[in-house]
């Protein structure tokens, strides 16, 4: 043979899966909550996505150009952020805003920390809570229907304890007269950030991750069984089944167990962590929501969480094949 | 029977059916013939021949060099060319006898000869397995006979036949199970005479179904052999994860298979050793597979130990196209070659021939932390932070990280959607610290 061989170390086959094939799995997920969010609220919500997705594209695109940095744009990362940002915001945001946060997302959160896989907090939730400190009025103002009202877990926060939920969703915020059930809520037809009125939407795309092997049960599901532990424990509810629903229907918990808190980056890795981070996430919500101010508290969970991850990972490193139950691995 | 199997895995495209039908070709080398006298784990074997000599098929021309160590014989007659250094696949130059084929193939006194094992002591029978020069022809090359003796044989509960063959391409184990099924049997008889304690499970992946129907029609009977079908998994012909599997015991880096009462060897070897005990034939040939989408016609083949890798090409018709990697071995642990002059050894299983390089193809790109590498990891370890540790030189974490315990099997990397050289790393680090353990 004239040629020398190709050389390299062993192994020399690979996966098919890439980095851009996982993130473009992601949005197609994401596709059935997008599409309720822009039924459910009009064209609006169809610009403020678009804009957040094309503003963190750009904003990418941008900064590794003035940084000399290899062009990655395409490996639909910042697409994702900007989805899932856009996503957490109210339809009647303004864009201008939305712009804003997107910028901040990926150079602030992202890139300034070393970009892809080297943020230690989630890139949109980390720009939704800048907007919401920002711009606090315009992020909690919720327009369903053309009437601008109270959300159904604020209207459960602020209603009478000693009250029916079906009673306090029926009577609405008392001044527009939103009237909703828990039905309303797990299909999405109660005011909200685009993203995460619809149960039912989230859902249908949080299975085609697990099917897919994209995320793993872990994370959403100690996080939404400790939440509901959580709210039954401390809700001052009781055992109601119809306030639980409620509670795990409403605000953003589902988009953030499924979407948020899985993030592969500001996640844990080992199999114990994610056990560990998904109640320290349930808790959290939890305590947010029953004894904060706002009735929500996803987010704020999130990011704190995201947080504790190398700390988390230190603590949980597997015992490897064939130790088990063997002490200083003489 | 709910299928055997162990934690993590992946499953590579298993290629197995470009060869998997193709009956045991012998082929005859031409030429010269090379001997390496370092085709084991252990110290180098001493040449016992010199320029000029005459030798024999089966004469012993290396002499083992030390406890850890094996013998080397001549797998033709001829003339010995030179006692010199050559260059091995690794690149690397080894001490070898060079031969001169007569194209006689006259063999030594009594080589072939029928043997009745039932009447050997187990001390006559780990001579001549020690003799012959049988090592792990798996791939890793451990001196049978040091496996044969542990500390306490009582202890011994299982000999595990290895015909995983859980590397893709390969069908070398499979063709021999399915052409010589009484060899097999025959040499797993010879180890479980020497263990009296012990059962013999014949392992197989599920992959190979006829495999398994012809072990299991040929152990009829046998009391004390088993067939253990085994699910399709890479690596589950590991030496801990096929115990593990076969027998739910564990063992880590520190521990022999003998310290949970195994012996692991492969088909090839189980083959080896009937045929040094039962037709006083050392080991001198070996089953390949000639594979992948270069080669014009893949062949499993049945070669000459010391033949040059180069000869072996036109008995797979040539190459069709133009391959970008040859590798000696599977795709997940097996080596790239650079050049084909070099010669066939002991734990040579494969030459594959394959028109794409994956891995030039697929540009690293920056962990997102997806832990697809935990999930793949047959040890149960943290890849993505070993790596981490391995490329900031932190060694310290490395080890503390367990890193020491991974064997080096290539899932993690073959799953890592950033296209990350994880096991290039693990590789770097792990030579290291044992160089600095030594070093202490």
């Amino acid at each position: 043979m004239s040629n020398l061989l190709n050389i390299s170390s062993s192994p020399h086959v690979r996966d098919n899966s890439s980095t851009k094939s996982i993130m473009w799995c992601v949005i197609i997920a994401l596709v059935p909550a997008s599409a309720f969010g822009i039924v459910n609220f009009g064209f609006k919500a169809l610009i403020l996505i678009a804009a957040c997705v094309a503003t963190c594209m750009l904003t990418e695109f941008v900064w590794q150009k003035a940084m000399k940095l290899p062009i990655t744009v395409n490996d639909g990362s910042a697409a994702l952020t900007g989805l899932l940002l856009a996503l957490n915001l109210s339809s009647t945001f303004p864009v201008w805003m939305a712009v804003l946060g997107s910028v901040f997302a990926i150079i602030v959160v992202k890139q300034l920390f070393g970009g892809l896989g080297q943020n230690f907090m989630n890139p949109a939730l980390g720009a939704r809570c800048f907007l919401m400190v920002s711009f606090a009025g315009k992020m909690t103002s919720f327009t369903y229907d053309g009437v601008t009202g109270a959300t159904p877990l604020a209207i459960i926060k602020n209603g009478d304890k000693a009250a029916s939920i079906a009673d306090i969703l029926a009577a609405g915020d008392g001044q527009t007269q939103v009237s909703t059930n828990v039905i309303n809520m797990f299909i999405g037809n109660i005011g909200g950030t685009i993203g995460e009125t619809s149960v039912i939407a989230i859902l249908i795309g949080a299975a085609y991750l697990l099917v897919k092997k994209i995320i793993d049960w872990k994370i959403p599901v100690c996080y939404i069984c400790t939440f509901a532990i959580f709210v039954l424990l401390f809700g001052g509810r009781g055992f109601d089944i119809t306030y639980l629903v409620a509670e795990l229907c409403g605000g953003g918990l589902m988009l953030g167990a499924f979407f948020m808190a899985t993030d592969y980056v500001t996640s844990p890795i080992t199999p114990n962590g994610q056990i560990i981070f998904g109640v320290a996430l349930g808790v959290l919500t939890g305590i947010f929501r029953i004894f904060g101010a706002s009735a929500e508290g996803v987010s704020y969970a999130i990011i704190i969480c995201n947080l504790f991850v190398p700390l988390i990972e230190k603590i949980t490193i597997p015992v490897p094949f064939g130790k088990e139950g063997i002490k200083d691995g003489k | 029977m709910s299928e055997a199997t162990f934690r993590g895995g992946v499953h590579p495209y298993e290629g197995k059916e470009l060869s998997k039908d193709l009956p045991i070709k012998t082929v005859m080398p031409k030429g010269e013939l090379v001997f390496s006298m370092a085709q084991h784990i252990g110290a180098p074997a001493k040449p016992i021949v010199q320029k000029g000599d005459k030798v024999l098929v089966g004469q012993k021309i290396g002499e083992a060099g030390g406890f850890i160590s094996a013998n080397i014989c001549s797998s033709v007659s001829g003339t010995v060319k030179a006692v010199e250094p050559r260059m091995m696949l690794n690149g690397s130059n080894v001490m070898c006898v060079v031969i001169e084929n007569d194209g006689k193939y006259t063999g030594i006194e009594g080589l072939g000869k029928d043997r009745d094992y039932t009447k050997l002591s187990n001390d006559e029978i780990r001579e001549i397995v020690k003799e012959a020069g049988i090592v792990g022809m798996g791939g890793a090359g451990f001196p049978t006979n040091v496996k044969l003796t542990p500390k306490d044989p009582d202890k011994i509960d299982y000999i595990l036949v290895n015909g995983a063959e859980c590397e893709p391409y390969l069908t070398s184990d499979y063709r021999q199970m399915l052409e010589c099924p009484e060899e097999i049997v025959g040499g797993l008889k010879v180890i479980l005479k020497l263990f009296d304690k012990a059962k013999g499970y014949i392992c197989i992946e599920d992959n190979k179904p006829d495999a398994i129907a012809k072990m299991k029609e040929v152990v009829r009977g046998e009391s004390r052999i088993e067939v253990k079908a085994l699910k399709t998994k890479y690596p589950q012909g590991g030496e801990r994860t096929l115990i593990s599997a076969a027998t739910g015991r564990k063992i880590y880096s520190a521990k022999l298979p003998a310290d949970a009462g195994c012996i692991v060897d492969n088909i090839a070897t189980v083959i080896a050793i009937y045929r040094a005990v039962c037709k006083s034939t050392p080991l001198i040939t070996r089953v390949m597979t000639l594979t992948g989408d270069a080669f014009k016609t893949p062949v499993n083949v049945n070669v000459r130990l010391g033949a040059s890798h180069a000869e072996l090409v036109e008995e797979g018709g040539g190459f069709s196209r133009e391959p970008a990697k040859i590798i000696s071995g599977g795709p997940m642990m097996g080596f790239a070659m650079f050049d084909l002059n070099v010669p066939i050894t002991k734990t040579s299983s494969s030459l594959l021939a394959l028109t794409k390089d994956e891995v030039a193809e697929n540009e690293p790109s920056p962990c997102i932390r997806c832990g697809r590498c935990v999930n793949a990891c047959p040890g149960n370890l943290v890849p993505q932070k070993m790596a981490q540790a391995a490329m900031n030189n932190d060694y310290d974490a490395f080890v503390k990280l367990n890193g020491m315990e991974c064997y080096e099997c290539g899932s993690c990397t073959f799953v890592c959607p950033a296209k990350r050289p994880l096991t290039q790393t693990f590789k770097q680090a792990r030579q290291y610290v044992m160089a600095q353990r030594r070093k202490k």
